[in-house]
């Protein structure tokens, strides 16, 4: 099987957020691989251990700094990795992103049996690209997957997490699959692993190698467009009572019931 | 670019599971009532599954003036590629001006792909939504972890759509209404569907979060799954719901559907308890709407504090069974 994994550089959670006027200040801020997308990474790189895959594409959509991401899924097993970078694609929402994605797999010979994706990135945690690369290309998706099977050449077998309960899918291949955590432990790459990623191969795209418009990016391409940022409400802290937990307790009791007479 | 003028109405996808349509579409339907009167225009309901038109009129009372049923044995079990394309032909051929669905694991899988095969706009996990003054949707979702609201629109693409947490809106009293069911001729639906096989259903916890008076929410500093346990005392004693952050349930305290945050339930109880919580944004967008916040956390600089009615500066495993006993003691009077 050939198999494409989608990675996203976002900010590590660690990182505070601020803002420059009414935009994201992005000054100060560190850059990780998507957490989830690492699942995607591990579960691709599992399967070409059991001899089910032998290509991994790590691909992504991004500033230059996203291959840093890509190294570290290359350093995780990921056979090669492929970043579309251009200025025009700041600002693209979910969907210019998909049909952007759409077209490096079609670049890359579009022969891919498996597309992996986290089910979600940290920053943006949208859930979308996902789908919207499947119903593109018109292909089964299971999202949300915490148990996968696959059979190369014929289907992938998907537990899917859903509201009060399991849901198995069966997709024929080529199917997208977004990996949720518990499908697995993402391994930590090691020294010699990461040298060895420095020297596997890295593609670069502009906009132009994949034939694609500025006009369908960034926000002239996008459906949805960010009016504005705003912090959120602040609601004021209330009374803060210290001690031992009786005295704290007592306290608690007291206001339950006389202010706001809940007990 | 479709003709913006050419669609009207606000629509509601109510999603069923085991043929149950869960209360994210009762909800949804509330505002959207509230958004078409505010137009003038019409609130509409779209149920895909095995279903009678018994089983889905009482939409109408929630607020829907129609109420399209999409209904075959074969569409029981969700399939994203079947639901998908038969949405895109009805919103094709009604041309509703927004089109709303839950942020579950149901909505959040088919929003996305019906918007793309519209090649629409799409907002996830909008936490409100408001008209704006050309009568478009402001679409307001928590963006990098919660630690900033959003407002999205949609300008020269319909349907405008979104995913909505479950609990962000909330849930209309039932009416009378006159309203009706429109049966949709969904045509040849592929026998078996082509892609779910099985739905293994899950225990559920006694009190749902969902609608919940009182909410007790633990996080990391609850220590074990051993302490986890008294959260669920205090729960049973206020006749309450367990709800838990991320790294909780990362520790595998508590299940994943309990979740309260930005990718997880917005609660609004009367009272709300955190235990062991810090207080960062994920996880207070989802409580913010809460009538009374208590928060019990060691550290004193915890952000929880800065959101919160009643803090108590203290280990939480230390203060809830002084809780407990002293609420017994008290509800026993």
């Amino acid at each position: 099987m050939k198999i494409a994994v989608f990675c996203k550089s976002v900010p590590d959670t660690e990182t505070k957020v601020r803002l420059k006027g009414d935009r994201l200040d992005t000054s100060g801020i560190k850059y990780i691989l998507n957490p989830y997308d690492e699942f995607a990474v591990e579960e691709a790189v599992r399967m070409k251990e059991a001899k089910k895959a032998e290509e991994i594409v790590a691909i992504s959509m991004g500033p230059a700094r996203a291959q840093e991401a890509l190294r570290n899924a290359l350093a995780i097993g990921a056979d090669r990795a492929v970043l579309v970078t251009d200025d025009a694609l700041d600002g693209s929402d979910t969907l210019a992103t998909a049909k952007v994605l759409v077209k490096v797999l079609e670049k890359e010979g579009g022969d891919f049996d498996l597309l992996l994706f986290g089910q979600r990135a940290i920053d943006g945690d949208t859930w979308q690209v996902p789908s919207q690369v499947a119903a593109l290309l018109d292909l089964p998706q299971a999202t949300c997957t915490v148990a996968l099977e696959v059979e190369p050449g014929s289907k992938a077998v998907a537990t899917r997490l859903v509201e009060g309960g399991e849901e198995i899918h069966e997709l024929t291949l080529p199917a997208v699959i977004t990996c949720s955590k518990g499908l697995n432990e993402p391994r930590y790459p090691s020294l010699p692993n990461i040298m060895k990623a420095k020297k596997k191969p890295l593609t670069t795209y502009s906009l132009g190698d994949l034939g694609i418009d500025a006009s369908e990016v960034g926000k002239n391409g996008s459906r949805t467009e960010v009016l504005s940022y705003e912090l959120p409400p602040a609601r004021g802290g209330g009374k803060k009572v210290e001690g031992e937990p009786e005295e704290v307790v007592a306290e608690l009791v007291k206001f339950l019931k006389e202010e706001i007479k809940v007990i | 670019m479709a003709n913006v003028s050419d669609y009207s109405g606000f629509w509601v996808f109510a999603e069923q599971i085991n043929g149950k349509i869960a209360d994210v579409g009762r909800e949804l339907l509330g505002k959207a009532r509230e958004l078409a009167d505010s137009k003038g225009v019409e609130a509409a309901a779209v149920v895909v599954g095995d279903l009678t038109e018994d089983e889905v009129k009482e939409l109408i009372s929630y607020g829907a003036d129609k109420v399209y049923l999409l209904s075959h044995p074969n569409l029981k079990l969700y399939s994203s590629l079947t639901y998908t394309r038969l949405l895109e032909d009805l919103v094709n051929k009604e041309k509703p001006e927004a089109f709303l669905f839950g942020a579950g694991p149901l909505g959040a899988d088919l929003a996305p792909r019906v918007a793309a095969r519209l090649n629409t706009g799409l907002s996830a996990h909008c936490v409100d939504l408001k008209l704006n003054e050309e009568g478009g949707l402001d679409q307001v979702v928590p963006g990098f972890g919660g630690s900033l609201m959003a407002t999205i629109v949609c300008p020269n693409h319909r349907p405008q759509m979104a995913t909505v947490m479950p609990g962000a809106m909330k849930m209309p009293e039932p009416k009378e209404r006159e309203g009706e069911v429109v049966r949709v001729d969904v045509g040849e639906v592929p026998s078996p569907s082509p892609e779910i096989v099985e739905f293994k259903p899950k225990e559920r916890s006694a009190v749902a979060l969902d609608g919940a008076d009182v909410v007790i929410a633990g996080g990391w500093g609850i220590g074990s799954e051993e302490n986890w346990k008294l959260l669920e005392e205090l729960a049973e004693v206020l006749g309450g719901a367990v709800g838990a952050t991320r790294p909780a349930i990362d520790e595998g305290w508590a299940p994943e559907d309990v979740m309260i945050g930005q990718s997880g339930k917005t609660v609004h109880p009367k009272l709300y308890i955190g235990a062991g919580i810090s207080g960062v944004m994920h996880h207070v967008v989802g409580i913010q709407d809460s009538e009374v916040i208590v928060a019990i956390n060691k550290d004193p600089k915890a952000q929880i504090f800065e959101v919160c009615d009643f803090g108590i500066v203290g280990d939480a495993t230390k203060v809830l069974p002084v809780l407990i006993s002293k609420l017994k003691e008290k509800l026993g009077e």
